[in-house]
């Protein structure tokens, strides 16, 4: 049977198969933060987080079925700029992206505590990006979330390989054009509500939960941000934050056609830490207008109280842009097959739900 | 012979028998263990080579002190536990 998906959860690492059956893969009773898969890749790859043993990366080449841990990005080395070196350590791996349209042996890992890593050998090896660490120490971020900063989100440009964005909470966008050698700070526009209004526009204390880029036009992106959603057009040379989207416009994570750019959703819930569906009701909200009129999707989704809430990957949507996935901290699994007018619940037993990634 | 021993808990992830070597201090133990099984290290050291947050260590049954340099003694026939702290849930 055919794997339609992989979710990564609290204790393992579980496939939806194509007649929509739940299994486990493997790591049972090990938080995986990550993975990343593809059906046309050789690598695929898994990130864990052992609470007492530190975060490991785990390299499949059989599509799943046997898996073999590989090396980790390590901070040994990173400097860190102050007299008495902090003890920068591993803490997760938050994100994971292909590189190129290779078998997937380069790759970039985005990790707690904010450094983004580079593998050309399918994890063999490891490099920090030295620019953006030292723009991390010279700027001092901060965690958003977690102790310590954190890149959660990598858009390799399909136009142009050497061109990549990342979001970083709390440091806003950052692009580079020329493979990582040097970036830029592209958050021009976004708007933190939880600083001093002197630094509300500052750009790198902007906390973008998630960063998505439309597949066949990627001069467009969305930001579900800390306070806010932001849509970009200029390839995020700026920002426009949407704003009166009801129920909220507090949330993790966002979804992008892949060839309609317009057309974005979003999982709201009740700002800020209390992060349960506003009146108990999970919806999903879409705009098919670049963010003037939003709907409300809420057909197959529990409408009596309940207190999902969806991390920033635990939303993903599918090549043909007709499947979307929605997994929550409660370990509730929706699958839908028409864009969210109607949601089936695949599974409410599975433990919570880190991320969900269509092969 | 200095004995060091881990965790029923990290037998579960990785192959750890217990190991008998020739070592006047934790870090040289350690170093000794991970030269043969060079896996083992990431487990229980940081990036830094400090000891990981909920990792624990005892020589003939007390907590070490130096969780960063590893430069506890060791006598000739000392115990060296490896052990999951609670503290990491």
């Amino acid at each position: 049977m055919g794997i339609r998906a992989l979710i990564a959860t609290r204790k393992g690492l579980f496939r939806l198969n194509q007649d929509k059956t739940l299994e486990p893969v493997d790591f049972l009773g090990v938080p995986v933060s990550m993975t990343l898969a593809a059906e046309n890749r050789k690598y695929w790859y898994a990130a864990l987080d052992h609470g007492h043993f530190g975060v490991k990366l785990h390299r499949s080449e059989d599509s799943g079925k046997s898996w073999q841990e590989i090396n980790c990005p390590s901070y040994s080395g990173a400097e860190s700029g102050d007299e008495k070196p902090k003890a920068f350590s591993l803490n997760l791996i938050w994100s994971l992206a292909y590189a190129d349209d290779g078998p997937g042996d380069k790759l970039w890992a985005g990790t707690v505590p904010g450094g983004l890593f580079y593998s050309k050998d399918a994890g063999l090896s490891w490099h920090l990006n030295e620019y953006l660490w030292q723009k991390n120490i010279e700027q001092s971020w901060f965690g958003g979330g977690f102790d310590s900063a954190g890149i959660h989100s990598i858009c390799v440009d399909p136009r142009d390989h050497n061109e990549v964005k990342i979001a970083v909470s709390c440091a806003g966008v950052w692009v580079t054009r020329d493979s990582g050698k040097s970036w830029k700070n592209c958050s021009k526009g976004m708007r933190a509500e939880y600083m001093p209004p002197d630094r509300a526009y500052d750009v790198t204390i902007q906390d973008p939960h998630l960063l998505v880029q439309c597949a066949t036009n990627p001069d467009h992106l969305w930001v579900q941000h800390h306070n806010g959603i932001f849509k970009s057009s200029d390839n995020a040379a700026s920002w426009q934050e949407v704003r009166d989207v009801e129920p909220s416009v507090f949330g993790f994570a966002t979804a992008v056609h892949p060839r309609d750019p317009e057309c974005a959703w979003f999982v709201p819930g009740v700002k800020d830490e209390c992060r349960i569906p506003v009146d108990g009701k999970l919806v999903v909200t879409c705009t098919r207008d670049g963010g003037k009129s939003f709907e409300k999707l809420t057909a197959g989704l529990p409408q009596q109280p309940s207190y999902d809430l969806v991390f920033r990957h635990g939303l993903d949507i599918d090549k043909s842009g007709e499947q979307l996935l929605l997994g929550s901290t409660t370990g509730n699994l929706w699958l839908t097959e028409n864009q969210g007018n109607h949601w089936q619940c695949l599974s409410t037993f599975l433990p919570p739900i880190y991320a969900v990634r269509f092969l | 012979m200095v004995k060091v021993i881990f965790t029923e808990n990290l037998k579960r992830h990785i192959d750890c028998p217990p190991c008998e070597v020739e070592a006047a201090s934790v870090a040289e133990a350690l170093a000794k263990v991970f030269a043969a099984h060079p896996r083992l290290g990431s487990y229980i050291l940081d990036d830094q080579g400090g000891l990981r947050k909920h990792v624990m260590v005892t020589v003939d049954n007390n907590l070490i002190l130096d969780r960063e340099s590893l430069s506890d003694p060791l006598d000739q026939n000392s115990e060296v536990y490896v052990l999951q702290a609670l503290s990491g849930g």
